[in-house]
């Protein structure tokens, strides 16, 4: 009875001190937060803010322009290289999502020999050092494959789409999976029972039951493919440049606000690309291949 | 229940072609020429002879790069300790916030994960170069002072924040935080409760709680977050590079130069694969970690 009178809106809740779990409602826990937050939000906002700037200065505001959106839209190598990293994330994006799904599948639907060893292969472009797998890329395009020069658009990016979709499918097939682990399998047989044939019962009901995991994977392989930089660098040519190579060739040169505004743009497409996956795979999509299988636990 | 891949062999070997060959295609076999390549020795200009030889893992170990290694681990432990430090309250805070606020504060942590890496090494360099948001703060409150105490203070001297190794650290922290917080909360979020409940009401404080039943509980998930922050902190070039001076040179950026400007790829591939093999160390130690965890549970 007393609990009813306590959680009564008739008594403050401020007058209740905080249960002994509830952390967040005590002050060190909440600096805590506010501190970690300027540490991750401050850097990226003070950028985004001084790309507005007026004068070439990054750090000391002097009135709000837009001429170095003008410039950074006027800059031809710049847009190329925009075009580019946009046009090998759509490949890339398309080949992952049909390659990682493939994968997911068998390993969800199949008993086979070496199961466990194709698995254990899947986490490895995962977990294998970025820089490891780049010079892996830049010789294999050098020494195996030596992908041809001056081919038309998109072939010339062929070599990069390649290795774009060899670390991002296995993304995929972990966000497919995790999918799939909710999958009522008799769905599967009574479609089988009443007639449909296995690639029938395939592509009829369990393509439209893991159909949000698809879409979340293909942003976040998206996100990825826009967002590589150290791969790219060992695989892209001098002719095949892409706008994160681009942006480290001109900080290394100087540092401007036109970097920020460029740097500004992909920011906003990267976060409502974000916001998109959210919306299609809840928050497992945010967590995707990081959160040691939290996102398989339901 | 998982189906033989007899009762389905068409379906089967088209569902399992396409991951599997490009997996070994376009990932173990780049890889595995890197690996072939550190037994090699370089010929002529261009030629690469495999040998055999030992001799690019005996230059590996010469003081000059045991020495870049040992910092390499020193830095990649540093950063790890110092995300866990950071990253531990937070996780807490989001493990133990209302249900309906989760979502949001994961997604504040997860934000800038989400924006290039590039991008966020260039913002660090406003914040933190000679003339950066740190320095000019600073700069105010010695002023301030200077006002106050009638020059006491003497003239303002800029801390030197950027290219050594504190950027590089400071770097790594930025970037990796967001690695440690999600396997932290996903391990904190599956701890039993009423246990931190019994040990809060028989007396013990917050700290002794933490250290005596979170920690022992939410081992195995401590250890994955400290392990998926060390490796690619390990092997991470782009803060070093971007961030460092002449001395903060990191494995990575070794094994880039090697590639690129040295030109000598078989000592290069060595060093990738002495990452390789120091990752896959780091991943078995963890499995053990887990492996003890899950026999103490069940």
């Amino acid at each position: 009875m007393t609990d009813a009178v306590v959680n009564s809106p008739a008594v403050k809740p401020r007058k209740m001190p905080p249960g002994p779990l509830e952390y967040l409602k005590r002050w060190p826990i909440q600096a805590w937060l506010v501190v970690v937050t300027i540490f991750l939000y401050a850097p990226l906002i003070s950028m985004m803010v001084f790309s507005f700037n007026s004068t070439r200065s990054t750090t000391v505001w002097k009135g709000f322009s837009l001429k170095y959106y003008e410039q950074a839209l006027h800059n031809d190598s710049l847009l190329v290289a925009f075009g580019n990293s946009l046009t090998i994330a759509l490949f890339s994006t398309i080949l992952s999502v049909v390659v990682g799904a493939m994968a997911a599948i068998v390993l969800w639907r199949f008993r086979f020999a070496g199961k466990t060893l194709f698995d254990g292969a899947l986490a490895v472009p995962i977990v294998v050092p970025e820089i490891c797998m780049g010079v892996g890329m830049l010789v294999f395009f050098a020494k195996v494959l030596p992908w041809p020069v001056g081919l038309p658009w998109p072939f010339n990016l062929g070599a990069i789409i390649i290795a774009h979709v060899s670390f991002s499918f296995p993304f995929v097939a972990v966000v497919v999976r995790a999918r799939l682990g909710s999958f009522n399998r008799e769905l599967e047989e009574a479609a089988k029972d009443l007639g449909a044939s296995e690639f029938r019962a395939l592509m009829d009901v369990v393509i439209p039951h893991i159909q949000p995991s698809l879409i979340a994977g293909a942003l976040l392989a998206f996100t990825l493919s826009l967002d590589d930089f150290v791969i790219t660098f060992f695989t892209a040519g001098p002719d095949t440049v892409t706008f994160p190579v681009k942006v480290y060739s001109m900080v290394r040169f100087s540092v401007t606000p036109e970097v920020n505004a460029a740097s500004t743009i992909l920011i906003v497409v990267t976060v409502l690309l974000t916001f998109l996956a959210l919306k299609f795979q809840g928050s497992s999509a945010l967590t995707a291949g990081h959160d040691g299988g939290a996102g398989e636990k339901k | 229940m998982e189906q033989s891949w007899r009762q389905a062999k068409s379906i089967f070997f088209t569902l399992l072609s396409a991951p599997l060959v490009w997996l070994v295609l376009f990932f173990m076999v780049p890889l595995g020429i890197v690996w072939l390549y550190s037994f090699g020795q370089n010929e002529g200009l261009v030629g690469i002879a495999f040998t055999g030889t030992w001799a690019n893992y005996q230059n590996a170990f010469s003081p000059l790069y045991l020495n870049i290694f040992l910092k390499s681990f020193f830095i990649a432990g540093i950063t790890t300790l110092l995300c866990l430090i950071i990253g531990f309250p937070v996780a807490m805070a989001i493990t133990f916030a209302p249900e309906r606020w989760k979502p949001w504060l994961l997604l504040l942590i997860m934000l800038p994960f989400w924006t290039n890496l590039l991008i966020r090494t260039y913002a660090l360099i406003a914040v933190l170069r000679t003339k950066g948001f740190v320095n000019m703060g600073l700069e105010t409150i010695h002023n301030g002072l200077n006002a106050v105490t009638g020059g006491a203070m003497g003239t303002f001297e800029p801390l030197m924040l950027l290219n050594n190794n504190f950027a590089v650290v400071f770097g790594l922290v930025f970037v990796n935080l967001p690695f440690m917080v999600l396997p932290l909360y996903s391990a904190l979020d599956r701890l039993d409760r009423s246990l931190l409940e019994a040990s809060l009401d028989l007396g013990a404080g917050h700290i002794r709680t933490l250290f005596n039943v979170i920690v022992p509980m939410a081992g195995a998930g401590i250890a994955s977050g400290v392990l998926i922050t060390f490796i690619p902190a390990l092997g991470s070039y782009l803060t070093p590079d971007l961030l460092g001076g002449p001395d903060s040179q990191m494995i990575a950026n070794v094994i880039e130069s090697q590639f690129k400007r040295a030109n000598n790829w078989p000592f290069g591939a060595a060093l990738s694969f002495l990452l390789v093999y120091l990752t896959f160390i780091a991943i078995a130690i963890q499995g053990v970690f887990e492996a003890r965890a899950r026999r103490r549970t069940a």
